[in-house]
This record gives structure tokens, C-alpha cells and sequence, in this order.
């Protein structure tokens, strides 16, 4: 093994933590959250929606299968959850400089140095993870000793705005014509409606899509605070005069709150993993789902003709909308899972179905 | 919510312990009998296991020491007349058990309902043919198999399974007839092999190197479902769940694979239909997403033990509420108390389970690992790295293993390819030493096919091995090479032997070296909570480990002297096992009603003491002496209690009063002149008390000397045993001179006692507590066995029925004596000898025994509870005088598992073979004596007995009893001399040849074969080889047809008089408490 370098995580309380880099070497600002995943580290760097974070593994054994190869099928990585690591940086415990797996290319280091994002290791991830838990969310920054540098607060920023698309692209070849709101959307979402003979029409977060041809609108998730992403509000609001379905996800559901005059706020530490408990409302029907948010929708301002889908077992935060009359809904966690516990993949058909209903009275 | 009609309710507990069924069911057991004390249901709980925690007062409201079989359930159904029943909770005993009464109408023609899973979910996955067609009706895999009745099926059916194969001959035992092939060549010339065994053959597609995962899955009446833990084999398929390593989660499945895996876990309960918890075990391709579900068990078994102790998520106790009728959201997450049940663990920590073998014990038997199960027990190592859990679970088995390197040099194996390709309880220490050898990940990877990740970490682990090596002093011992080697899971000895070179006898100080060293540079240990949500929520939860992956502490430590540490037993072993886990448990619960907090160190995840809810603080960590020291500098206790987790923490109490940690009870220095054998001698020639001459040697001339001067038989312990040469007694020279040939190395470093050994004489234990060297409480037992069949082995009643008044008061004098000479304080246990009246002192442990919890329950007074107060100086219940005029008595049978361990001679003899034990109440002596052996296996006879009754002692001590058989008109057969014995004495008994007289009939093989017999009494007798080895087929055959076997004939007597005297509809059906109020 070469030498490793030293290198520090400093949080905007003054706390610091030494570890060793077995990624890019390069000085990195932004908010420091902590997932408690088990397995998924190749989708969850992936996935937009952690754009602008330093994220902590709360497992402590991380690169244990490599990384795969960035295959292509139907026009998306296979494996990926979209075309580039989108965190900011990675923070574990124990670092396996060697893998193991079928279909690993390449170790998670040499991953991280080629998307020029930084990684230590040899750091106390639980004593951090409780920092993080009783502080809630921090600013903080990775610093190699010859570059000092200042915190970041992504959120200030519109990160939508960088997570989503810049063109219209559209997937697959299916009957039904969806448009996907992206706003830092995962691959698996498009997957999963291709797989439900969909036609995906991809567009960025704030095009005006009342020109398109379509059956349903998707709602993506994405990074950030769901407040300063008015445009995207704008473009529900009107189409939801039309009563095409609408599915949202994570950032989606928080978009479909505000765009029916709900409110959101942002939680202490939110929540990243995939073990967190949803009851469907009015039912005993609870299920386990993959999660990866920072802000939520207020309950109480929904309007009197909308109501909660779905609550967190744990929390009592919300965990989905629906209208109580137009199929219109959406959810917090993912049932594209991809990280996470499929359980809840259900609900792509749910949509689906309601997008074959709609055609159908139309006719 | 829940049915309120359940108003009574009965669990069934799993019996004795066994390999495969061992301590995990006291803790399932005592889980959900809690679960429904909790609402308030009355539970009534039968299980014969009297040394487990379920069996104890608080735990159930009406305990029956009764067999787990159907009629006796039946009888306490009619009694009790419950309103449901638990099955799911003491493994396959109670599921087999709840299952035949289901089939004979019992459950419904009494009423009771079945909580949970229903039973027939349970027979549909038991019934391999039905579990695979039910798993075929929602499309998941299971391995293709196809029954063949000849030649041109068996190629038919390859052109369907495809090669590899395993061709399984049906009906045969011992895998005989069965292998694997690779092409059309090698399937010709086994199957041809096979169809000679057996009409019938199995061509099994093979999987065998694939990964095994398992995941523990939960489902609620409304139909929600988690799976709380998933588990990766270390071992690849081939080697039976229970054999290999495993840890928690998996390690090197990707989140597709995993995900996958657990989407059809939850498909294939939710089709199965259970309510409550179950296992699923797959075998997953390496090389692909393939999978094949190998198994479902639809209850509690030994992976959600571990499970459970791996996420700190109380899977019986939930699985029981699921029964009542609650769903998984209306429970709260008894750890973090703010959550609920609904959620599936996260884990910030690695857990590795390890098993414990004690394959020395057996003579014969095969030591390869394959489908069957063969360990005792178990042990669970948590960390932050694999390095560190692996290296802390090899230290926790407690083979004298210091982890995966720095092992004494007598562990050198010289097959390494052959070990790594054929697996023996070694193959940890192949690879390490394939390692040392050179060999590279790959290599080992392609004859082991453990998956590369894992020898990867294993070959970290050697390389610090060999940069510490390089390293002759801890001045020059970089500090980052030391943190590293701890974050690693190195203790302080193996530090001090690589580095300091310490040998034998200098490393018990160099390791202080080690300690001191690494403690002035501040690399220390941090105590890290389980707390199920990996720190999301603030948890309140007691359950630690320790680990040099962190640089802080999750609790605090009060340090205020009202706390007391008590070490428990460690993996379940031959010889230690539940018996100790009640002792603990017990101590703990004392401590904690005296005011103190009650702090636990133990690993073992098949305990009750292991539970979140038994103790103020759970330290789930090593018992070594620098991990217990660790503990206690932080919490600086009143005391540490080391005189119940038997021999484990006993040993400690030397080491930790020279650190001087106060150790409550008995001062170390007088442990240390009971435990070392000239101290303790020595004390007895001071208080002439006798014992049998006995002598360390250290060359074989003063052996003979010393023999001659005895006299034949003796008993010789080697301290240095090569395989196949433990302690045992010969009785001529010839026998000296084999055993000593294989025991070849004596020498003043290896010194052999030998000890006069005295025949027919009655061994008598007794169970005590002393306070401050004066008697305070004492229970004396006496063995049915003469001496000679270990304790562990023997079976023992009390209160004695057979011994004279004059004995007991003897031993009573003598139990006062020692008492005040080695000034005791709380539990210890003595075993004599009675010879016409003339008593020997054998040995006297300055701890709690095996024996503790079966006297404390015939008694209902708890000799654990006087121990711990006494300790504690806390006031105690002095006992009654008349506790001891019984008007019942307890019989104690010990319970075999050589079915489980092929080739295993099933012989007793002076070293233990049993792996559990229950305890009967009677009314008399002989109802006891058949309820307990009942318990444990035997059935009373229908017709056929066989008789092959050993030496001429024996011949006469078997004369009445096969008279009285032949009274009640039984069926004798019997070997020649036997036959010839009993015709000369007027009983009537028809010839079986010898199994090796294959040309006469009839032949006693083809009688057992033929299941003609109904009960084997074979007493092994020692002349000629021959007579040996036609013992051995017989009672090796007996054990593989499952025949009753008896190799006692004091033990076969007491059997046949009491079911002579007894029918089993004589036995009287009464509670715990009905025999004790």
C-alpha cells in the first residue's frame, strides 16, 4: 500500500475529525449528512439527489464489491443512477482497498479519483453521526493540508437547477406517453416506467411541457429546498387543470404539495436509508422503504381537497399525498428503490394504471 | 387489536439440548413466554429442560417437566384445557410435536388454537416434495431434482439438471451411494454404485461452492412484512449453516442482489402464509443473480437467535405479539422505545458467528464438515472491521486460539491443500497457515471458494502478522503499526508474541507489557451501543461492544461502586452449557433486586443473558482477561463475579486479583488451591479427608512404578493430548502401553497424572453455598451410574434415594471442612466417592456446577439467588430443615447427539460426551427415572429388547431386570455369552450372531436393520479387539436405525424397572408447583 494521506473533516461547529483519503485529492465544501444504508454505495453517489453533500456511511465496511461497469442499456447505465457520482464527498469508517464481485471493474477509490470526488476512511462515522443527529444537518468541509478552504451551503443554491437535464430526451417505446419532470431524477424511475410499456419524455426542470403530447406527468426527485424551484410549481399547476395523472417522488411529492398551496420545511437530519417505516393512511398496511430526503411537507397545510397517502411510522412526518378526487399523487421515499427495498414498486403500476384509465375516458 | 379470548395459552419448549437444537430456544422461549405475561395471558410452558431460564418461576406461570411428545401434551391440554397453543418457539421439537398433534385431531377436538403460523403452512414447508411445488406456484427456484428408479432416467434426468450432479442414493445413511459428477463417465460409474445401495436415486442439480445467504423475514396479520437481518456464509455452500462461519450483514452482495433476495424472502412468506417469523437460506451463484431457495424454516431456529442478538431486534418476543394478533406498527422498538417495530434494523457494526466443535470428545468420529451439523455451540465476535470481529470470534471459541495468527506452533498443519479443499473444524487455521505458506487470495479462493473479499481481509490480518514480526521491541513498535494491529482485532498476546517473542512463560507479564505500553500511548478501546437504527435515533439501549474502530465513548460511566459485574459462560460447549447461563441470569437478577446494577460480559448469542432485558448493561465482548480488564477500568465496579459462567471466568481469578479487581465471593488465592491439584491434595492429607493416590509423572518408567504400586484399573490424563488420547482408565498393561504410545509425549513439560481408579463405587455430588467458610446451604445427590461415567454423563437423583444416613453425614462433615479451610464464599460443588462407606474427595470447583439449577428447582429454592447474596453481604432466606425430606424426587438424564456425529462410538466413559440434560419430578424414584429418559429419547419397549450384557459384573447386575422382563412377557434376545448367561440362570432368550458373523443368522445387524428391536442394551466390555469392534457395530448401528440405546447396565436396570413398573398412562401429569407448594 503507498502512503495515504492525512486529511481532515471540519464542521461548522469547529468539530474535527482526522482520517486517510482514498479518493481525489482536492479540498471539498458542503453539507455533511449521514445515510444508514447497508449496501447500494454505487446508486446512492449516483443519485442527484445528493447533490451538494458530503455524505457519511453509518456501515462502516464500504467498497466491499467494487464498482461496476458503466454499461448502457435502453440508452441508461445499467447500474448507475445517473451519468456521474453526484455527491461531494464520502466519509467511512473501514475502506476495503480490495473487492470483490462478479461484476466489478474497478475499486470504489479509483471511482472516486476518476470523478475527482474525495473519500476518507479511519474516520468514527457513528460518534459523527451523532454530532449530526442532535445538531441536525452541518456545513463541512474536507481539507487536505495544502488547501484551505471555506464552507458551502448548497442549499442557498438552486440545486435543481444543476441536477437537472438541459434538453429533452425521451426513453423507450412503450404505448403510454410520460413526461418526467427532471429535477436530478435516478435512472430506476425511468426504468421503471419504461418497464411499464411507457414512452419517457425527460425534461428539464423548468420546461413548459403543456405543449408535449403526453398521457401522465412524473414528477422526479432532486436535491434541494423544494421552495426555490417556483418554475417547476408553475408547470404543475397548470397541468393539473387538465386532470392528467401525476405521480411525484421524494422532491416530487414536496413540488406536488406546494404546487396544490401546501407547505414545506426542512427536517433536523432528514432522512437516508432503507429502512424507514410508511403506513398507508387509514389502513394497516405499513411498508418498508428507501429514503434520501432533507425536507418534508406540512401536513396540516394541505388543502381541504387533498390528504396524506402515506405517513412515517417512526416520525409522523408526511411520506405522500394524494387528491381525494383527480389521480393525482405522490410519495416521499422511493419505490424505484434502486438503493433500497422494492416493496412499495407497486405504486409505478397504481400510476400507470391511471394513466390507462384517463386514456380510456378520454376516448 | 388482539384476540381477547386468548386467555391461556401454552408454549412448547424444545427439551434437551442437542447439535442443531441447542440454547437458542431458552431464549425464543423465554421471549415470548414474556411477550404474553405481558398481556396478561396465563402460560404454561412444558419443557423437561429444567436447567434453562424459561423454566423458572417468573418466566411462565406453570412449568411441566414433561417430554415434549404428544401424549404428554395431550394430558396437559385436558388438564389445563388452554385456549392456544405456541409451537413456533422451541425448534423442531415443538414443531414436530404441534404438527403430530394437529394431524391426530387433538388441537381441534380440544379447541385450541394455534397462534401464529398456522400448522398447515409449517407441513407445507417441512415436506421437501410439497415446499418445492409450493415455491414452484410463484416462480421461485429451488434445486431441480429428479427421482430416478434406473440408468436411462438417471441420463434422462441429467439432460434436464444438466452437470454438474449429485447423485443421492435414496434410503441410505451416511451419504452412502452418493457423490458428484461431472460428465456422462463419472455418472455411469457412480450411479451403477448407487442403484446396488438403493432402488431409488436423487439426480440433484449441484450448487455446491455457491454463496449461502439467509435472511430472517417477519409478517404480520395484515399481511406486513420485513426482513429484520440478512447473513452471508463465510463458507460456501457444501458446509451446513450451523458449521460455518457467518456473518452479519452480507458482506459482498450488492444492493440488487440483496434487494432481490429479500423481495422473494417476502414473496415466499406472504405465500406460505406465516404469521410470525421465518428463515430463508439461498444459495446464490457468484458469478451471476442465479439463486435457488435451499431451505424455509417456518419458526424460530438457531439464525434468528443470532439474528436477533446481531441487530439487538427481539425477533421471538415480537413474533409472539405477531400471534396474539398485533400488527408490526402497533409495537414499540424495545430499544429505542420512540420507534416502532416496523423497520428493519440498520446496523453499524459487522457481526461474525463462529461455531464451537468438541469433535475430541468422540472417538471415531469424522471431523470433515459437510451438510449435517456437528457443533455444540456458537459464539458471536462484533466489530467495526472483519478483521476485528473475525480475530475477537477465533479468541471466543475458546480453543485455546489467540485469533486468526500468532497461534502456538502445535497448530502447524501439514495437509494445507487438503484441509482447504476437504474442511475440518480447522480450516481457519489452513488458511492462515496456507498464508505462511505464500499461497496467494487466489489460490486459496479456488480451493476453498470462499469468496475472495474475505481472504483479502484475512490476508490483512497476516500481513500486520508479519509487520509486527519484524518488530523486536514495543519502543520501536511505530504507534500507527500498533493502532492498526488493534483496529485489526490483535489482542495483547498475540502483540507480545509477535513483537517481545514472549515465550510460554514470560507471556502472561509481557502482555502487561503490551497493556501498559498501548495505554501510556492512549490506544484504548471505545464502547459502542447496538442501538437497531446505526445512531438515526437516540436510543436507550444497554447492549455494547467494544472496538478500536472509534474514538469515543457512546455511554458514561457512573463509577460509583453500586454497580457489579458478573462474566458468563462463553460458547456452549460439551461440558458447559445452558445450565451456566441460568446461574448467570440468576446472579444478575439477584444483583439487581440487592440495588446494584447488574453488568454482563458474555458472547454467547444462544443465551437469556445475552437478552436486551436481563441486565443493567450488556457488554457483548471477549472473556479474555485484557478485554475484561478493559471493562472493568471503565467502570471501575464493586465487584466482578466470576464464579458462575463455569470454567472461563474461574480461570481468570488468579489474573485479575493479581490487577487487584476485587473479585466478590471466594478469595482467588483459595480458587487457586481447589483448582490446582497438589494444593488441593495437599489440603485433604491436612484435613484427612481421603482421596484416591494419584501421582503427576513425567517419564513412563515412574508410570509403571506408580501403576504397580496401585494396581489396575487407572485413570491417566495426559496434560498434552494428541487426538484420540484423552483422559481415560485402563485396566491391564496392554491398554497402558497403546495409550501411552499415543500419548507419546511425557515430560516435565508435559506431565501425566494418573490416578487409582476405583470400581463400583457410587459417586455422590454435592451443591453448596458457604459464607465465610460456614455452611450455609448444601444439596447432595447421588449418580445412578457407578463411577467411572463422567458427571456431565451421569444420571443423577435427588434427593438421594440409595445412599446411607452415615454417608451423608459424612459429606456433610467434609463439604464443612473444606468450607472453612478454603474460607468460601458463595457456590461450590464437590463430587466423592462411596465405596461401603469409605468416601474419597474426587474434585471441588469453588464455583456453581452443572448441577445448580436442577437442585435449586426439585428444592424451589434457589441456591444461585443464597450464593449472590452472600457475595454481596446482603441479608439471606435461610433455608428450611425440612427442605431437604422431599416427598418427590428429581432425576436428571443426560441426552445424546451421536446420531448427529457419524462414526462417533456412542460409549460413555471418564470424559463428557452429552450435550444437554433434562430434569423429571416423580413421585417416586422410578416414575421420575422414566419420565426423565423418556424426555431424552428412550420409549418405553413394545416387544423386543436385545441384550448384549458385557462383562461378567454387568452379566449379574442384569439378571433381575431381564427376569422381570421376561415376567412381563418382553421379547430377549442376546449375544452368545449373554444368552449362554441368562439360559444357565432359567431365563429364556433367543441367540443373535455377532454382526461379525455375517454367514449366521439370525444376525444381530440384520435384526437391528430391520428395526426388530425395540431397545439396545450393549454394556462395552474391554478384552479382546474383536469384542470391541462387534460393540461398536452394534451400538454404532443402533444409533443409526434409531433404536434406543443403553450402554450402562445400572442405568438399563433402573430403565427396565421402571417402565416395568409404570405404563406411561401411570405417569403422573403435574406441574412444578403442585409437586413444591
Amino acid at each position: 500500500m503507498t502512503q495515504l494521506r492525512k486529511v481532515r473533516l471540519i464542521l461548522e461547529d469547529g468539530t474535527s475529525f482526522e482520517g486517510k483519503s482514498f479518493g481525489y485529492e482536492r479540498s471539498v465544501a458542503g453539507e455533511v449528512v449521514f445515510y444508514t444504508a447497508m449496501t447500494g454505495y454505487p446508486e446512492s453517489l449516483t443519485d442527484p439527489s445528493y447533490t451538494g453533500q458530503i455524505l457519511v456511511s453509518t456501515f462502516p465496511l464500504i467498497g466491499n464489491y467494487g464498482v461496476p461497469s458503466d454499461s448502457k442499456e435502453q440508452g441508461l447505465s445499467a447500474f448507475y443512477e445517473s451519468d456521474k457520482i453526484h455527491i461531494t464527498g464520502l466519509i467511512v469508517s473501514d475502506y476495503s482497498f480490495e473487492y470483490s464481485h462478479w461484476n466489478a471493474i474497478k475499486s470504489l477509490g479509483d471511482w472516486l479519483k476518476e470523478h475527482k470526488i474525495p473519500g476518507l476512511f479511519g474516520i468514527d462515522t457513528r460518534a459523527l453521526t451523532k454530532i449530526i443527529r442532535v445538531k441536525g444537518s452541518l456545513l463541512g468541509k474536507i481539507e487536505f493540508e495544502d488547501e484551505v478552504i471555506d464552507f458551502y451551503d448548497p442549499n442557498q443554491e438552486n440545486l435543481v437547477a444543476i441536477a437537472s437535464t438541459d434538453k429533452v430526451e425521451v426513453y423507450g417505446t412503450g404505448e403510454h406517453r410520460i413526461v418526467l419532470v427532471d429535477c436530478g431524477v435516478k435512472y430506476n424511475i425511468i426504468r421503471c416506467l419504461m418497464n411499464r410499456n411507457a414512452t419517457v419524455i425527460v425534461v428539464p426542470w423548468d420546461y413548459d411541457f403543456s405543449g408535449e403530447d403526453f398521457d401522465g406527468i412524473f414528477l422526479s426527485n432532486g436535491p434541494g429546498d423544494p421552495a426555490l424551484c417556483d418554475a417547476t410549481v408553475e408547470n404543475i399547476r397548470k397541468t393539473m387543470l387538465a386532470e392528467k395523472p401525476i405521480m411525484g417522488i421524494c422532491l416530487g411529492n414536496q413540488l406536488l404539495a406546494r404546487a396544490a398551496g401546501a407547505e414545506t420545511y426542512k427536517l433536523k437530519f432528514g432522512h437516508r436509508s432503507h429502512n424507514q417505516p410508511v403506513l398507508l393512511q387509514g389502513t394497516d398496511r405499513c411498508f418498508i422503504t428507501s429514503q434520501n430526503h432533507g425536507f418534508a411537507v406540512d401536513t396540516k397545510t394541505l388543502p381541504s381537497d387533498w390528504e396524506p397517502l402515506f405517513t412515517n411510522v417512526n416520525d409522523q412526518t408526511n411520506e405522500g399525498i394524494r387528491h381525494k378526487t383527480k389521480p393525482f399523487f405522490s410519495t416521499q421515499f422511493h419505490p424505484e428503490a434502486a438503493s433500497g427495498p422494492v416493496d412499495t414498486e407497486f405504486l409505478f403500476d397504481d400510476f400507470m394504471n391511471n394513466v390507462i384509465e384517463y386514456k380510456k375516458t378520454k376516448k | 387489536m388482539i384476540n381477547k379470548d386468548i386467555k391461556k395459552v401454552i408454549v412448547l419448549g424444545s427439551g434437551a439440548l442437542k447439535i442443531g437444537e441447542a440454547g437458542e430456544f431458552d431464549y425464543s422461549g423465554s421471549q415470548a413466554l414474556k411477550a404474553l405475561k405481558e398481556e396478561n395471558i396465563h402460560t404454561i410452558l412444558i419443557n423437561p429442560n429444567i436447567a434453562t431460564i424459561q423454566t423458572s418461576e417468573d418466566i411462565a406461570d406453570r412449568i411441566y417437566f414433561l417430554p415434549v411428545t404428544p401424549f404428554f401434551v395431550e394430558q396437559v391440554i385436558i388438564k389445563e384445557k388452554p385456549d392456544g397453543i405456541l409451537l413456533a418457539f422451541g425448534g423442531q421439537t415443538a414443531l414436530n410435536c404441534g404438527v403430530a398433534l394437529f394431524r391426530k385431531g387433538i388441537l381441534e377436538k380440544y379447541n385450541v388454537k394455534v397462534l401464529g403460523t398456522p400448522v398447515q403452512s409449517i407441513i407445507d414447508t417441512e415436506d421437501r416434495e410439497i415446499f418445492a411445488g409450493k415455491l414452484g406456484e410463484i416462480e421461485v427456484k429451488t434445486p431441480r431434482s429428479i427421482a430416478c428408479l434406473n440408468m436411462e432416467e438417471a441420463f434422462a434426468a441429467v439432460k434436464i439438471v444438466g452437470y454438474p450432479i449429485i447423485i443421492r442414493a435414496a434410503y441410505t445413511l451416511g451419504g452412502l451411494g452418493s457423490g458428484f459428477c461431472a460428465n456422462d463417465q463419472e455418472l455411469e460409474s457412480l450411479a451403477s454404485k448407487a442403484f446396488t445401495y438403493s432402488p431409488q436415486i436423487l439426480v440433484e442439480e449441484s450448487i455446491k461452492g455457491w454463496k449461502e445467504v439467509e435472511y430472517e423475514v417477519v409478517r404480520d396479520r395484515f399481511n406486513n412484512c420485513i426482513t429484520v437481518c440478512n447473513m452471508e456464509n463465510f463458507d460456501p455452500l457444501g458446509i451446513h449453516t450451523g458449521e460455518s462461519i457467518v456473518v452479519a450483514p452480507s458482506q459482498t452482495l450488492s444492493n440488487s442482489e440483496y434487494h432481490k433476495l429479500r423481495a422473494l424472502a417476502i414473496k415466499i412468506i406472504r405465500h406460505i402464509g406465516i404469521v410470525g417469523e421465518c428463515n430463508v437460506q439461498y444459495a446464490l451463484d457468484p458469478h451471476s443473480e442465479d439463486y435457488r431457495v435451499i431451505e424455509v424454516n417456518a419458526r424460530l431456529s438457531r439464525s434468528s437467535a443470532l439474528a436477533s442478538k446481531a441487530t439487538g431486534y427481539p425477533l421471538a418476543f415480537v413474533a409472539a405479539k405477531l400471534g396474539l394478533g398485533y400488527g408490526l406498527h402497533q409495537l414499540n422498538n424495545q430499544v429505542t422505545k420512540v420507534t416502532t417495530a416496523a423497520f428493519e434494523p440498520a446496523l453499524d457494526y459487522i457481526v461474525c458467528k463462529i461455531p464451537r466443535w468438541d469433535l475430541n470428545k468422540f472417538t471415531g468420529v469424522s471431523k470433515n464438515l459437510g451438510s449435517s451439523m456437528k457443533s455444540v455451540g456458537e459464539i458471536m465476535s462484533i466489530g467495526r472491521s472483519f478483521e476485528e470481529a473475525i480475530q475477537k470470534g477465533i479468541r471466543m471459541v475458546g480453543i485455546g486460539m489467540h485469533g486468526f495468527v500468532a497461534n502456538k506452533e502445535e497448530i502447524t498443519i501439514e495437509q494445507i491443500d487438503e484441509e482447504l479443499s476437504n474442511p475440518t473444524d480447522r480450516r481457519i487455521f489452513a488458511i492462515a497457515e496456507a498464508f505462511n505458506k505464500n499461497y496467494t487470495v487466489d489460490e486459496i479462493y479456488e480451493k476453498t471458494k470462499i469468496d475472495r473479499w474475505f481472504l483479502q481481509k484475512l490476508q490483512n490480518i497476516h500481513i500486520s502478522k508479519n509487520k509486527l514480526e519484524a518488530v523486536n521491541s514495543l519502543q520501536s513498535l511505530p504507534d500507527s503499526l500498533l493502532l492498526q494491529a488493534k483496529k485489526e482485532g490483535y489482542s495483547d498476546f498475540q502483540i507480545a508474541r509477535l513483537v517481545l517473542k514472549s515465550s510460554n512463560k514470560e507471556i502472561n507479564d509481557d502482555l502487561l507489557k503490551v497493556r501498559e505500553w498501548r495505554k501510556s500511548k492512549n490506544i484504548l478501546p471505545s464502547v459502542k451501543q447496538i442501538d437497531t437504527l446505526a445512531g438515526e435515533y437516540p436510543a436507550q439501549t444497554n447492549y455494547l461492544y467494544l472496538t478500536y474502530n472509534g474514538n469515543e465513548h457512546d455511554i458514561e460511566f457512573p463509577r460509583d461502586d453500586k454497580s457489579v459485574i458478573v462474566l458468563g459462560s462463553g460458547a456452549y460447549r460439551i461440558g458447559s452449557s445452558v445450565e451456566f447461563d441460568w446461574c448467570s441470569v440468576n446472579a444478575i437478577t439477584t444483583i439487581h433486586k440487592e440495588n446494584y446494577r447488574s453488568i454482563m460480559i458474555n458472547y454467547n448469542p444462544e443465551t437469556v443473558s445475552t437478552d436486551y432485558d436481563t441486565c443493567d448493561r450488556l457488554y457483548f465482548d471477549e472473556l479474555t482477561f485484557e478485554r475484561v480488564m478493559d471493562i472493568v477500568d471503565l467502570e471501575a465496579p464493586k465487584g466482578v463475579v466470576l464464579s458462575m459462567g463455569g470454567q472461563i471466568p474461574n480461570n481468570l481469578a488468579m489474573k485479575l486479583h493479581r490487577q487487584q479487581v476485587p473479585i466478590l465471593g471466594t478469595s482467588p488465592l483459595n480458587i487457586d488451591r481447589a483448582e490446582d491439584r497438589k494444593k488441593f491434595s495437599s489440603l485433604l492429607d491436612t484435613l484427612k479427608i481421603d482421596q484416591p493416590r494419584w501421582s503427576e509423572l513425567t517419564s513412563i518408567d515412574d508410570i509403571y512404578r506408580f501403576v504397580d504400586e496401585v494396581g489396575f484399573p487407572v485413570l491417566i490424563r495426559p496434560s498434552y493430548v494428541l487426538s484420540g488420547a484423552a483422559m481415560n482408565v485402563v485396566s491391564n498393561r496392554d491398554q497402558l502401553e497403546h495409550f501411552l504410545n499415543l500419548a507419546a509425549n511425557v515430560s516435565k513439560e508435559h506431565p501425566v497424572v494418573v490416578s487409582e481408579f476405583i470400581e463400583q463405587a457410587k459417586e455422590i455430588e454435592i451443591d453448596a453455598v458457604a459464607k465465610n467458610g460456614e455452611l450455609v446451604a448444601y444439596a447432595i445427590s447421588e449418580h445412578v451410574e457407578f463411577a467411572g461415567v463422567h458427571s456431565g454423563d451421569a444420571t443423577i437423583v435427588f434427593p438421594p434415594q440409595k445412599l446411607y444416613i452415615e454417608t451423608i453425614r459424612r459429606i456433610k462433615k467434609i463439604a464443612r471442612q473444606i468450607a472453612k479451610a478454603l474460607e468460601i464464599t458463595g457456590p461450590f460443588n464437590m463430587q466423592l466417592l462411596a465405596k461401603d462407606n469409605d468416601i474419597k474427595v474426587i474434585e471441588c470447583n469453588l464455583r456453581a456446577s452443572r448441577s445448580f439449577p436442577f437442585v435449586s428447582k426439585v428444592m424451589k429454592y434457589n441456591l444461585i439467588e443464597i450464593a449472590t447474596q452472600v457475595m454481596l453481604d446482603a441479608p439471606y432466606r435461610q433455608p428450611d430443615k425440612s427442605l431437604f425430606e422431599l416427598d418427590y424426587v428429581g432425576v436428571k438424564a443426560p441426552q445424546f447427539s451421536f446420531a448427529r456425529l457419524l462414526n462417533a462410538d456412542p460409549v460413555l466413559g471418564v470424559d463428557m460426551s452429552s450435550t444437554g440434560e433434562v430434569g423429571c419430578i416423580g413421585e417416586t424414584y422410578y416414575e421420575a427415572i422414566l419420565k426423565s429418559m423418556l424426555s431424552v429419547g428412550y420409549t418405553i419397549p413394545k416387544k423386543n429388547i436385545l441384550i448384549s450384557s458385557g462383562p461378567a459384573r454387568s452379566k449379574i447386575e442384569l439378571l433381575q431386570s431381564a427376569q422381570l422382563l421376561a415376567d412381563r412377557g418382553f421379547n430377549l434376545y442376546a449375544t452368545g455369552g449373554t444368552q449362554k448367561f441368562l439360559a444357565e440362570n432359567g431365563i429364556e432368550s433367543t441367540r443373535l450372531f455377532w454382526p461379525d458373523e455375517t454367514d449366521k443368522h439370525p444376525n444381530t445387524l440384520e435384526y437391528i436393520k430391520d428395526k426388530k428391536i425395540d431397545l439396545v442394551i450393549n454394556i462395552p466390555k474391554d478384552h479382546t479387539s474383536r469384542e470391541i469392534s462387534n460393540g461398536y457395530t452394534i451400538r454404532r448401528s443402533a444409533i443409526d436405525y434409531s433404536i434406543p440405546l443403553i450402554t450402562n447396565a445400572r442405568l438399563a436396570s433402573a430403565f427396565i424397572y421402571a417402565f416395568c413398573k409404570y405404563e406411561i398412562e401411570d405417569l403422573s401429569i403435574k406441574s412444578w408447583d403442585e409437586y413444591t407448594d
